[in-house]
């Protein structure tokens, strides 16, 4: 090499949001130097990769981080996103992390006693690294796409603001989780045409009984489940999310309230031929489907409200309508007609570990980690969904799963630390 | 936890899934059915070789299959109409599916019986309309099931069963075809 001096530090762990910090705070708490590093600066991609009118799908008395949780006069309400960014700076000064802004890894490889760590800013030599670089680095868009007539503007959940930036006419919401679902009534309520193309999905009121969803979810335990516990794992890791929003006025935002908002309902895109999208004329099982599994969910709560005695506690047990099949879903659309003028893909986000010069990410681009212990000695990982919870795909998730990445970390250093010093 | 017996080997698919999630080129089949005219609009269709699992694969035996069409077709009506084989397809893939679904899930069946049935406008085919599409313009399936299960479990099978029938994906998604002349 040039002579340039490679730094040594025992932990680097890249990327300063949520995950990131949380190890900041523990690897603190147990005195293990480290460094955290981080491509922008502190929760960076919700400054940069977020729609204007997003809101956290959580409510703010579950934005919880180590020593850190919402103590403003709204529990039941749902952050914004310069309030989500703000909470995760705060938390990053409280937990005193040592975070090196405008830092971009551009490769980790093993070496003798841990990971060398190239950056934009120089070499660094680590016995550990905790990976916390996010779930949604890139949008995932199908390549059907490259099939969509010019005269159609394609954007992606990262390249959307607000209604007003896509031209005029028609837009085709392609995916209905929680990104699909909250574009199409956004861009619905702007006055434009809009149909929306939905395929697996699922589907969840906002509140039940009174209670925020998500508040049952965690008290019933479905969300302490473990990642060892869970039936099918790489299912639960890619379950799209919920078909929710936060807003102000706790308000269901499942197929049925888009129905009613005059949204256009159609099958999974199958193929775009001839300048027409092809939808999927299996709707009304993709419905069904949700259907059954937002029924065996409710009776999960409601068998939990019974057998813990707080039933009296809350409102009477309800089930929701069953999904609205329209009358006759159109199996294709013109998109050369002028009908569509914009399509928006809410089909998904992926990590990207094009940096990761350790073979530990699979064929489909996800890291082979247990419980964010990965694959190879000394490496972590940390924010990814159901890591060691289902709670993990929430920022609600990450004191626990960081205490305990962090805790098997410390161990691996106490193993293998050098006999000789 | 099963005890359900609808005679499915549930053991072997997932064993064959556990191992074929790591060798996806052994996942790769090619099913095939050959073709000859009698006369008339009648034809004979054999099917027995298939590939599969890394090799030629062969049905125990050679089936035979008769397509023609009825007599309000003017039609000698020695088979089923070709479009009718596709109601074969789909309600045995559902059953079929049905019953493995069952049998992982410790369902005892007693009985699955379904009734399937094709809208088709035939003005497409006889080009009468060139609006109307040649094809179904919907599918009706409609299952009478008896079954050790709550009518959720069961309703939860039958959604199941679609969810992972090749025929229904085949029938509800476009597929590219190529027909060529050799």
């Amino acid at each position: 090499m040039t002579g340039q001096s490679t730094e040594t530090v025992t932990t680097v762990v890249i990327g300063a949001g949520h995950a990131g910090l949380a190890a900041s705070h523990f690897l603190s708490e147990r005195s293990i130097d480290h460094v955290v590093l981080e491509r922008g600066e502190v929760a960076n991609s919700w400054r940069r990769e977020r729609w204007e009118s997003l809101r956290l799908l959580t409510p703010n008395w579950q934005s919880r981080l180590p020593g850190l949780r919402y103590e403003g006069p709204d529990p039941d309400g749902y952050m914004t996103v310069p309030e989500v960014t703000e909470f995760i700076e705060r938390f990053a000064k409280l937990a005193r992390a040592p975070v090196r802004a405008g830092v971009n890894v551009t490769s980790v490889r093993r070496a003798d006693d841990g990971y060398h760590v190239t950056t934009s800013q120089g070499e660094i030599r680590g016995r550990t690294v905790v990976i916390a670089s996010g779930a949604c680095n890139r949008p995932s868009v199908p390549p059907l796409r490259e099939a969509v007539p010019a005269t159609v503007a394609q954007l992606t959940p990262f390249d959307y603001r607000d209604p007003a930036a896509l031209p005029d006419g028609g837009v085709l919401v392609v995916g209905a989780s929680a990104t699909g679902v909250q574009l199409a009534a956004e861009l619905r309520r702007s006055g434009r045409p809009v149909v929306l193309s939905v395929g697996e999905h699922v589907r969840l009121p906002r509140t039940y009984r009174g209670r925020d969803v998500l508040w049952w979810m965690d008290a019933s335990g479905v969300w302490d489940q473990r990642y060892d516990e869970v039936d099918d794992l790489t299912r639960a890791r890619r379950l799209p999310s919920p078909q929710l929003v936060g807003t102000p006025e706790r308000t269901t935002l499942d197929l049925n309230a888009l129905t009613s908002l005059g949204v256009e309902l159609v099958g999974r895109l199958a193929a775009v031929r001839d300048g027409r999208a092809l939808f999927s004329g299996g709707l009304r099982n993709v419905f069904s489907l949700a259907d059954l599994k937002l029924g065996r969910l409710l009776d999960t709560f409601d068998e939990w409200a019974l057998t813990t005695g707080l039933d009296g506690e809350f409102g009477a047990p309800e089930r929701l309508a069953p999904t609205r099949v329209p009358e006759s879903a159109r199996l294709q659309l013109d998109l050369r007609g002028g009908e569509i003028s914009a399509i928006v893909w809410a089909t998904g986000f992926r990590p990207d570990y094009g940096w990761l010069d350790v073979p530990v990410v699979d064929a489909k681009g996800q890291l082979r980690h247990t419980g964010g212990v990965v694959e190879s000695p000394g490496l972590y990982a940390l924010g990814l969904p159901v890591l060691r919870r289902r709670k993990s795909t929430f920022i609600y998730g990450i004191e626990d799963d960081a205490r305990a990445v962090v805790g098997h970390l410390a161990g691996h250093l106490s193993t293998t630390s050098q006999a000789g010093g | 936890m099963t005890t359900a017996t609808n005679g499915v080997n549930v053991q072997a698919l997932l064993e064959a899934r556990e191992v074929l999630k790591g060798a996806p080129e052994a996942a790769q089949f090619t099913w095939r059915a050959s073709a000859k005219w009698q006369s008339g609009v009648h034809s004979t269709i054999k099917v027995q070789s298939f590939f599969g699992l890394g090799q030629e694969q062969n049905h125990k035996q050679e089936w035979t299959f008769e397509a023609d069409h009825p007599e309000v077709f003017a039609a000698e009506d020695d088979g089923i109409t070709p479009i009718e084989y596709l109601l074969v397809g789909l309600a045995s893939c559902l059953t079929g599916g049905i019953a493995s679904v069952a049998e992982n899930r410790g369902i005892q069946l007693r009985s699955v019986e379904s009734v399937v049935e094709g809208n088709h406008d035939i003005r497409g085919i006889l080009g009468a309309d060139s609006d109307v599409r040649n094809g179904y313009n919907d599918i009706k399936v409609t299952f009478n099931i008896d079954a050790d299960a709550s009518r959720e479990d069961i309703e939860a099978l039958v959604a199941q069963s679609q969810k992972r029938s090749a025929v229904f994906d085949a029938l509800t998604n476009p597929t590219n075809v190529i027909v060529e002349v050799a």
